[in-house]
Parts: C-alpha cells; structure tokens; sequence
C-alpha cells in the first residue's frame, strides 16, 4: 500500500510546483491506463470520429481545439488536451441509457439544442445513446423493449442519466411508465442498480428540485438521496441547474472515458471542476460589485444598460455554485446576467424555497440549505456570504468582499 | 368482439403519455380510446403562498419545451393581477422570442418528434442517391442540401448504423409497417433533413436566448417588462437575432415546407377520408398580442376565437368565463362534489385511484393525472391547426392565402385540413407565416427605440385580487389564472394545451382531442400501431405519457413486438 502510494502520487517531501506536476502525471498515467482499456473493448457501434467529423464539415484540426476548450473547462492542464481528443473517441464505448422521471423534458431539450463547445454534439454521435424517450423511434412495449435488452446487454458497464426528480408517495404512483404501470420509483432502482455511474442531470434529479419544492406533494426527492435510502451503491454524480448546462453533461461523460471513475465531487455530489467557483466569482459584472455599483431597481434603465451588478434586484450569484458565466448557453449566445436578470441560484439544493423571492436581494438572510450546516467549505462560504451580502447592501463595496473572504477564511481555520 | 390495447411509453413527446384503445377485431377500426397522463408533479400546490412576481419563473418549469410561453403568461397573469401593462419595447421582445421559440418548437416537433411517423428509415437505404436529387428538385428549385454526395453520405451514414446493428435513436421503430407511403429516395430526403435539423434547430433557440439569457429557460421577463433591455438596444445583438431567424427560415423554405408537401402528396389518401380529424370545434386565445389593450378588445397577430362544429361562416368570441375544469375521469376531487370548476375557483385535490391488476386504467372511474377543460362544456381542439382555422374563418388573408394556396397546389378541398396530415402541415404554413414575420418584428422595435423610446419597464404597485393571462403557445392555447391575497398567491391554476387535447372524458362522457381522433382510426396492424402514434404526435403532446391497447372484454394485453 505504501509502495503503491508512493509510486501513484505526488511525493510529499517534493515543493508545491513540483508535486503539482508529479499529481498530472500520475493522473495522465491513471487516464492512459483506462483510456488503453476502453481501447481494447469493442465499440458498441461503428461510427467513427471521423465520420462525424466529415458530416459536421470539421477538420482534425478543429477537433483538436474544441478538446483543447472542453480540457480547460475541466480544469485539465494542457497535457491532457491529447488525452480528452482520446475519451471522445472511446466514448463508442459507453452505452447510455437517459430516463425521464417528474420532468419537464427541459434537460433532454437543453441537450439536444446546446453546442457549446460543440463538442456534446460530437458525443452525441460517439457515445451509444440507447434509451432517450424523447429521441427513439419505438414507443410502446417496443421501447420497454428496447431498454431491457439494452440493461441487460451493457449490465454494469452502462451510465444511467437520470432527469426529473423521483416521485416516492403514493407507493410511487404519481409516476408510471409502461404498459404494466410500472412506477417510476421502480424504474429508477432497476436502471441504477445495473449501471456503472448514475448521472443526475439537472436540479429535480440531483435535489428534488421545483417537484419537491414547498409543500412538495408527490414526496418528490432526488435521485441519490432515494438511492441512499434503498441501499443502493452505484456512484452518483449530480448535475444540478435548471436546466443542466449540456457542457457539464458532455464533460462528466468524457471524464469518466478518462478515468473510468467519475470525478471529484463537492459536498453536494457536484463535479467540482464545474461548480467550484459560485457564480459571483466568474462573473462579468463583478467590477460593478466591487465599485458599489448596482442597478437600483426595474426603472434604473441606465444601470441596465451599464451593466452594473444585479445584487440589488436579487442577483443570487454569490449563493449559487455553477460555471454559467464560463460556459454560458446556446452556443455561448447569453446567460441570464448577461440578459440582466439576477441569477436565481437554480444549481442549490433547495433553491426554490431558500433562494426566493427572486427580485428580493439576500441581505442579512443567512443562506440556509436543506442539509443543515454541514461543516464543508462550500456552505462555509455560503454562510459567510450572507454577511457579505448584508455588507454591499449598506454600500460597503469593495471592503465587505474583503471582509467576506477573511471572514470565510477565519471560519475555515475553525475548522 | 373490440381487443384492447395498451401503447405505454408514447416516445417523442414532452412528459409521460398512456393511450388505450379497443380495435374492432372484424375490421381492425379503433372503437374506444383512453388517454392518460401518468406524471403528476402539483405546480398548482407548490405555487401557493409565493410571491407573484415569482410565478412565472416557477411557472415555465411545467414545460421544459413550452418553456417561454408558461414563463410569459406566469407573469402576465400577475401583471394582470397588479393592473400593470408593458411598454412597447417590452411587448416586441416578448413578440421577438415568442416568434423564435415557436419556430424553434414546430421545426424541432416535426423533424425529431414526428417526422419517423412518416418516412422510413431503413427504406431509404434502397434509395438511389440521384434520383433523390432528381426528386427533391420537384419539390423546390433549390433543395437544401440535396446533391448525389450528401445523399450518398447520409445512405452511408444510415448504413453504418444499421450494419453495426445499433440503430441508435431508430432500434425498435415500425419500419416496414405497410402505412409508410414514401419511396425510398423520398424516404432518404427527410432522413437527410432529419439529421440536417439537429444543427438547424439550435439556431432559432440561439436567437431566442440573445434575448431570453437561454433557452429552455429563459431569465429575462419581469412583472411589468423585460430586463435584456441592454440587448435590444444593440445594433450587433439584433443583427444576430435577425441573422439566425434568416437561417433557421431558409430551411423552412427549402426543407420543410417542400417534405409536408411530399407528405401531403403521398398520403392525401388517408387525409381526404379525414382520419385523425376528431374534434369539430377549434379554438385559438390569439398569438403574439400588438397592443396593451385588455385580452377581449386586443389585436393579435393570429386572433383568438372559436369555429364550432366547422362551420367558417362564424367566428364566435371567447369568453373566458365559460372554460370550466371537469374532474369526472381525472384523479382529482373536488370538494362539495363539483364536477366542474371555473380556473379562478380550481382546486387541485389528488386523488390516485390505481390501475387494473393487469396495469391497464380503469375507465369507469378517474384514469389520468390531467383534467377535462372544456368550453361551454364543449371540447375543443388547440394547436398550429385551430389557431389557422380560427384566422381562415376570421378572414385573415395571411393564413387564407397559404392554406388556399397550399391545398391548391395539392389540387385537395379544404377538408383536407381536418385530419392529421393536415394538422401536420398546418404546423409547418404556419412556420413560415411567423418567420416572415420577424422582419416586420424587428423593425418596428428599432424604430421605436430610434424614435427615443428606451422604456422596458413599467412601475407598478403589487395589488389583491385575481389575474389571468390567455394566449397561444405554440402547441395551443394557454391560459394561467391566479388569485393574490395578502400578497401572496392563494390559488393558482394553469390551463394548458395538452389538457385541452389530452384530455380524458368529461362527465358528459365527452372524448378530448386525442381520444376523438383516435376513434374510428383504421388500422392495418394493431400490433404495430403505427397510426395511433401519428395521430397523437400530430399534436405535437406536452406531457409525458403512454400508449396502451386493451381487450374490452379483460383479454390478454397485446405486447408489441417490434422488428427492425
Ligand atoms: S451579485 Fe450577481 S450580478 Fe453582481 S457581481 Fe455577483 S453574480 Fe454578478
């Protein structure tokens, strides 16, 4: 164990530059590794990359830099830009089968209309989309068929996306699918249960989201929460957004192609490549924060027009945790502050209840979330934000960040 | 002796969606039709006690493909509550992202929702690619994308997935089934625009995100007005708008009107002897409103109305207090044993009553998590169809020239309309009718503005009391009522599309939409049941939902079994 650990890992004696370089190699040695793996398994269907290429009018080239876009989303240094271009490849691979629960379809609609790097479009084509209710041609006891064969087919080697939130009260009753009735309920325990990964694309599948909102009448709950309490311990990953950013979706998938594992997760089962950051952090409006400079109101026209902050007509942006104002939506077309409306924080758990009113800034609320005040950092920082928010209404501007991020530093240290 | 049925899941379809049906087994008609919604989410519960400013944001999550319509009338309803009306500019962007979203809906509907009702995949790859070409010219003088190389390409795509023996999104589909009328090169045309559209649609719902923030779920509306404001007001971000709606229009034109005419063509057959037609009432709430007067003295671009039992020579008015809520076959109670309820006095009290022990629904009772709207106590059809309809009968020349002109073409009576491919077709005429008119959209919002006007917001004071908000979407019309008390909803109900269409039996037992048309429906092979599907995705469904074909007389469901 020791010997491994030392051969696997960074050498602890070894400076930060150093062990940060010996922590890639490691790591692109892991992806190798299962990248060489997938490689030697057959693809579960025969089109090529280069096919898909030549159909989308791309070039070698151009796909070479959408993965070299979709390696810094990840947060992956450049020496895994190769090795992304690789995953896409051997995403032939990976059978998926996506099942719609209590949803509005919203995420299978952000999915097949997001571009953004283009890349999910290429996944699309490459990995093996099994089961889509909204996509397959069969409806019926055909398409019931067709999600048996294919459980059994890819037992334990498929990843199950789950979308919309499952519904537990009346013995599962206010969801069924199939010419038996089967519950949705029910449907989610088999899928899970012989799946690889489970991905809980959008809020409803990763919290419960706007079905489990106040006073929450179907007993909706989301995907891992109702895993957790049947005992099943297939790995979740959780996606929230409303919808789910098709880029997070897309990368999730071609991380797993790399690792064969999904990746590192927040205290809220997040990837923390995509939602380490809250939205305060990356957003294009911040100078405007730290100058003290907001619109006002809906009559403000001219603040609107500057682009000034949105925290005075509710922006819940220092609350939420998401890569929105990195990756944006539609092709990079806009994302809601760019639009001017406030973020509503739609990737926390709860947000439907805890994050509203939408148009009432948070000032001197303390964030509270469903699951308490768990000690993790994030929700550290949320607390802390609470004060900040509380701060910037009073017009203290560049000081009560500061102030905030000492203040989420000293809470850290108390831990 | 009638078998009965049972197609569950419907596929290509927002939400979970069950239909019944018994089939006469002397002559293979089907008798009866059940169709239930099987997903019950309670919005109307969640929405109580919140802010109404908020609504509409809570309001578009009942539909993640009608997004932007329950996101706007969510919000006009509380605007109506507040006695608070939209500047211009407000109102022409809403008009600005109605127009690309409805674009964005009906292409998107009918290429990856319905077209595989009509073409047959596999057949295409008999297709000879020249011929193709030959024959996409005869539709129009410049087909997009039709050339002996890209036809060969997407041949050898389908052929590809076919010999992989992984057909993907196709595994499982009725090919082969003897309905499918199309050649193979016809065949091989909408397969190409199938694939083609994937790329084409992301564009009109680009456009709408310049100025929604993004699409599904767009963040730009307000009580009162709009907050993208610092878009509109930049010649770059409007260009792009325009730029894209030409795109995604120029595939209207040359992709999808010249396949509904082929459809037409090849299936005329089946419209002239108006299967799928169903209901003979149709009903519009009017689309895209031009001006803040109220609902009933407002100009829309397609007017609202009501043509009963087809008859043109009438257009009558709506009135809003004459749509009633009927709970007889739903899973719902009402309390002190109303059967129907006004939606400014709905109640929405669950009331699962179960299945079958063989899973099927039990008809005699509630068998569906949506309820009966009806007009007057009459069902009615909404959709693409009854709003041109309603504009035909009302004289409206746009809609009378396209659907004249386009029966013409086919050398077909207006009958033709009343039946599934004409519903079909209408969706597509109508498209077209909204894409040409986004220039018109576009200029009168820069004009406003060029004339000084940079209002995008109206002040007003939050008020008590009830607000309602009617309008069409693109699968038809929607209505979101609501009751404000201390400041906060106290009820709050939504009347939408699918429930007009969807909808179970009233207490009159009275058929909704999809149950009349589904009714009478010839059909070549039960097992395979082709038709039904066509017919229930030619109203583009809002629900999540499924199919099921049941013996009358408690036999054995038939299970389907479906060859590739
Ligand atoms: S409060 Fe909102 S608008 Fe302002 S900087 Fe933070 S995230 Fe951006």
């Amino acid at each position: 164990m020791t010997t491994a650990h030392r051969h696997a890992g960074p050498d602890p004696t070894h400076d930060l530059e150093a062990r940060t370089q010996e922590h890639y190699e490691w790591l692109a040695a892991e992806a190798d590794k299962n990248l060489d793996r997938l490689e030697a398994q057959d693809p579960v269907h025969d089109v090529t990359l280069d096919d898909v290429l030549k159909r989308r009018g791309l070039s070698r080239r151009d796909f070479l830099k959408m993965s070299a876009v979709m390696t810094a989303t990840l947060g992956l240094p450049p020496m895994f830009d190769l090795r992304v271009a690789r995953a896409q490849e051997v995403a032939t691979r990976l059978p998926v089968i996506w099942q719609e629960l209590q949803s509005c379809s919203g995420n299978s609609m952000a999915l097949i209309r997001n571009a953004n790097p283009g890349t999910d479009e290429l996944l699309l084509d490459l990995i093996s989309l099994e089961y889509a209710e909204i996509l397959m041609a069969p409806s019926g006891q055909a398409a019931e068929d067709v999600l048996a064969d294919a459980i059994e087919r890819y037992d334990g080697q498929y990843i199950a996306v789950f979308e919309g939130s499952v519904p537990v009260a009346e013995d599962g009753g206010y969801l069924t699918i199939g010419p038996t009735g089967e519950t949705g309920v029910h449907k989610v325990e088999h899928i899970s249960k012989h799946a690889a990964a489970v991905i809980a694309a959008g809020t409803c599948s990763a919290y419960g989201g706007i079905p489990a909102a106040r006073p929450n009448p179907t007993t909706a709950m989301g995907v891992a929460d109702f895993l957790g309490q049947r005992g099943i311990g297939t790995p979740v990953v959780n996606l929230p957004a409303c919808p789910v950013s098709s880029t997070n979706v897309v990368g999730t998938i071609l991380e797993y192609a790399m690792f064969g594992r999904l990746p590192s997760l927040d205290a809220y089962g997040r990837p923390l490549w995509a939602y380490q950051d809250r939205i305060h952090d990356k957003c294009e409006r911040r100078g405007h924060f730290d100058a003290g400079e907001f619109v006002e109101g809906w009559t403000d026209i001219e603040g609107l027009k500057a682009g000034l902050c949105l925290f005075k007509v509710g922006c819940k942006g220092p609350m939420a945790y998401n890569n929105c104002g990195v990756v944006r939506y539609n092709e990079g077309a806009s994302w809601p502050i760019m639009a001017g409306h406030g973020c509503i924080g739609c990737s926390e758990p709860g947000f439907w209840d805890t994050l509203t009113p939408f148009e009432v800034p948070l000032a001197g609320r303390v964030y509270a979330t469903p699951f308490g005040t768990d000690a993790d950092a994030d929700t550290i920082g949320t607390v802390a934000l609470g004060a900040a928010a509380a701060g910037v209404a009073i017009h203290a501007g560049a000081t009560a960040v500061k102030a905030a991020t000492e203040s989420r530093s000293d809470a850290k240290k108390e831990q | 002796m009638a078998a009965k049925h049972v197609i569950d899941p419907i596929t290509r379809i927002e939400g979970h969606l069950r239909i019944e049906i018994e089939v006469d087994e002397t002559n293979n008609v089907v008798e009866e039709a059940a169709s239930s919604s099987t997903a019950f989410r309670g919005f109307e519960n969640i929405m109580r006690g919140r802010d109404p400013k908020d609504v509409g944001m809570f309001a578009q999550r009942i539909c993640g493909v009608c997004t932007f319509h329950h996101y706007e009338r969510g919000v006009e309803a509380t605007e109506d509550a507040f006695g608070v009306t939209l500047p211009p500019n407000a109102r022409m962007l809403r008009n600005l992202i109605w127009a690309a979203q409805a674009i964005n809906d009906h292409t998107t509907h009918f290429y990856q929702l319905h077209a595989m009702d009509w073409f047959d995949v596999v057949s295409a790859l008999d297709a000879d690619p020249v011929a193709a070409t030959e024959i996409a010219h005869q539709f129009h003088r410049t087909p997009y994308n039709a050339s002996e190389s890209h036809y060969t390409q997407v041949a050898e795509r389908l052929l590809a997935f076919v010999q992989s023996g992984q057909l993907g999104p196709f595994a499982g589909g009725y090919w082969g089934h003897p309905k499918y009328r199309l050649s193979p090169e016809e065949n091989l045309i909408i397969a190409s625009h199938y694939l083609d559209n994937l790329a084409v649609q992301r564009m009109s719902a680009k456009a709408s995100a310049i100025f929604g923030g993004k699409n599904p779920h767009p963040q730009s509306l307000i009580v009162g007005g709009m907050t993208s404001a610092r878009d509109a007001l930049d010649a770059h971000r409007i260009a792009e708008y325009q730029f894209l709606i030409q795109k995604s229009a120029d595939f209207v034109e040359r992709a999808y009107l010249p396949d509904l005419e082929l459809i037409a063509r090849r299936y005329r057959t089946e419209a002239l002897a108006g299967e799928g037609g169903g209901l003979r009432n149709y009903m519009s709430f009017g689309a895209m409103s031009l001006d803040e007067r109220p609902w009933a003295q407002r100009a829309h671009f397609l007017p609202a109305g009501l043509v009963l039992d087809r008859d043109l020579s009438t257009v009558h008015d709506v009135d809003p207090m004459k749509i009633a809520e009927e709970v007889a076959h739903a899973w719902y109670d009402y309390e002190g044993g109303e059967t129907a309820l006004h939606p400014l006095d709905g109640q929405t009290n669950p009331n699962y009553e179960g299945l079958n022990e063989d899973g099927t629904l039990k008809t005699e009772g509630g068998y569906s998590w949506i309820k009966s709207p009806r007009y007057d106590g009459q069902p009615v059809e909404v959709g693409p169809l009854a709003r041109l309809i309603v504009a035909y009968a009302a004289g409206d020349e746009k809609v009378q020239t396209a659907m004249d002109g386009f029966t013409d073409t086919i050398g077909v009576p207006f009958d033709f309309w009343y039946s599934t491919v004409g519903r079909t077709v209408a969706r597509g005429l109508e498209t077209k009718i909204i894409a040409d008119y986004v220039p018109e959209l576009v200029t009168n919002l820069t004009q406003n503005v060029a004339n000084g006007d940079d209002r995008f917001f109206n002040r007003y004071e939050p008020k008590d009391g009830p607000g309602w908000a009617m309008g069409e979407a693109p699968r038809g019309s929607l209505s979101h009522w609501l009751t404000v008390e201390n400041g906060s909803v106290a009820n709050y109900q939504a009347v939408v599309p699918s429930t007009w269409n969807a909808s179970p039996k009233d207490g009159r037992e009275q058929r909704g939409a999809y149950e009349a048309a589904l009714v009478t429906q010839p059909m070549s092979d039960p097992e395979r049941p082709l038709e039904v599907v066509r017919t229930i995705h030619s109203f583009d469904p809002c629900l999540a939902c499924a199919v099921h074909v049941l013996n009358r007389d408690g036999e054995e469901i038939a299970r389907f079994e479906v060859e590739v």
